[in-house]
């Protein structure tokens, strides 16, 4: 056999892809709804920090600032394992899926609660108070003046942040999710042989490559003269 | 005759940034249909004077009464009290993500609690006031600075309010755009807008200004008709800061 076959019959063996690309296409579907769910309740429980963050009360902010710098800081690894294996110490059993989307849900909601905070205060004093002077609330002026301009300068770090995130789903594999990589992972002890993992790194490209080119666009339309 | 009650009357203010003693115990009274220019060195307390009346800056002191409303009565709606004191600021201050016509109308819809349709009219009509009728679609990205003070002077008056504040309105103009503006807040005066406005614009003070009041150090030093303060003030301090910008 030559080299080429080799290759070809390690990383490409179609016996083995045919046999296994269902279950890769099954954890394809876990991912999806996995990151799903992560970059959803990620967001809004980070833009939920930064609002409450911009009413400026000293001890919760205090509160905020801690509990994000703790996030950032941890390697979500970490975070997953803790909650996976240390929560059912207190009677508490998440599942594998559960742990890795709070896990990735609270990492996500720590970087995007200080890039929407960012957007917020990189927004000028005198925009607060043109708009409080012609009688907006501090609410209504947040909502149609403030928040409009900071989404604005937070999209880019904010898309690359989320799919940055998103790809540590691969983390759940670790903790018996079912996702692309661990579907992978089972399919190449049981056939001997890496070609589902090429099989995963296709869908981990169809899924992450669209998400990627389409950060790009919403960043060249958001790229807008003041 | 009874002495009608000045609409605005800001009395005894004190103003502490920390350490930094701003206003030390000012009285303004302005009457109604009255333009009151307010000239004074950098640092003087002017803009603070200013903010105090909408309450913008909150006095640690004395008391403002608007219109006959208390701004500093915690029981006075101050979101509703602020659309009766209309405010211009030296850097225009629009939102840059609406257009000119949006600008104008945001406080009209969620506030005042007009619909669209009202508030694009009445939008229009106080664009059209400021000589832009033609760039009510326009983001304030592409109009110039003198266009984008008038939308901001635009966005005031559709609220129509019973007193003005500008804060240095022209000094971030360039100065060919400068007689816009000035225009604008000329025919205001005419329509019989009351108006305070501090600025360094001595020959639309000399014009159109009933009474100059002449601050420094968070105190007002003296006051007096334009004639009177740029001609013969009575304290050195006036003199020498009006020699000082007449040399500008
Ligand atoms: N938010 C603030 N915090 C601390 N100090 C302030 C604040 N606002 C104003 N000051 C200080 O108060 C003093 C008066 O400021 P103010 O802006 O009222 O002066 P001004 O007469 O308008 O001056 P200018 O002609 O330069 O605009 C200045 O010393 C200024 O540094
Ligand atoms: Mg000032």
């Amino acid at each position: 056999m030559s080299n080429w076959d080799r290759f070809v019959e390690t990383f490409f063996n179609a016996r083995v892809m045919a046999r296994y690309w269902p279950d890769i296409v099954e954890g394809l579907w876990l991912t999806i709804g996995l990151a799903a769910l992560i970059v959803v309740t990620g967001l809004i429980a980070g833009l939920v920090l930064a609002l409450v963050r911009a009413l400026g009360v000293r001890v919760l902010n205090w509160a905020i600032i801690f509990v994000v710098d703790v996030f950032r800081a941890l390697p979500p690894l970490v975070i997953i394992v803790l909650i996976y294996f240390g929560l059912p110490s207190i009677d508490i059993a998440p599942s594998g899926f559960v742990s890795t989307w709070i896990s990735l849900g609270l990492v996500l909601m720590a970087f995007s609660e200080e890039i929407f905070w960012a957007g917020i205060t990189a927004v000028p004093r005198g925009q607060w108070e043109a708009a409080r002077s012609t009688g907006l609330g501090f609410g209504e002026t947040l909502a149609y003046v403030v928040l409009p301009q900071a989404l604005r300068i937070t999209i880019p770090p904010l898309t690359n942040r989320t799919i940055a995130i998103t790809k540590g789903t691969a983390l759940g594999s670790v903790v018996a999710v079912t996702e692309i990589l661990g579907q992978a992972s089972s399919a190449v002890s049981n056939s001997y042989n890496p070609s589902p993992l090429t099989l995963g790194a296709a869908a981990y490209l169809l899924l992450f490559l669209p998400v990627v080119v389409f950060g790009r666009w919403v960043e060249s339309k958001f790229a807008w003269r003041r | 005759m009874i002495e009608p009650r000045p609409i605005v009357e800001a009395r005894g203010i004190h103003k502490h940034f920390a350490a930094l003693h701003v206003l030390k115990g000012v009285d303004l009274l302005v009457a109604e249909r009255e333009l009151v220019f307010v000239i004074g060195p950098s640092g003087s307390g002017k803009s603070t004077l200013l903010r105090c009346l909408n309450r913008l800056e909150e006095p640690s002191s004395g008391s403002v009464v608007v219109d006959g409303i208390d701004l500093l009565d915690r029981r006075t709606d101050l979101n509703h009290a602020r659309q009766r004191i209309g405010m211009v600021f030296q850097s225009f201050n629009l939102y840059p993500h609406m257009t000119a016509l949006g600008n104008v109308t945001l406080a009209l819809r969620k506030v005042a609690g007009k619909s669209r349709a009202e508030a694009d009219e009445i939008g229009h009509a106080a664009l059209a006031r400021v000589g832009l009728a033609d760039r009510a679609d326009h983001r304030p990205g592409q109009l110039s600075g003198g266009q984008q003070q008038r939308v901001a002077i635009a966005r005031s008056i559709a609220l129509e309010p019973r007193v003005m504040l500008f804060d240095e309105p022209t000094s971030a103009l360039d100065p060919e755009l400068v007689g816009s503006v000035l225009g604008v807040m000329r025919s205001l005066r005419e329509s019989g807008m009351t108006m305070v406005v501090v600025s360094h614009e001595m020959g639309f003070a000399r014009a159109a200004a009933d009474r100059v009041v002449f601050m420094d150090h968070g105190l007002i030093v003296e006051q007096g008709a334009p004639a009177e303060i740029f001609e013969s003030p009575a304290h050195e301090r006036t003199r020498a800061f009006i020699g000082q910008i007449q040399r500008h």
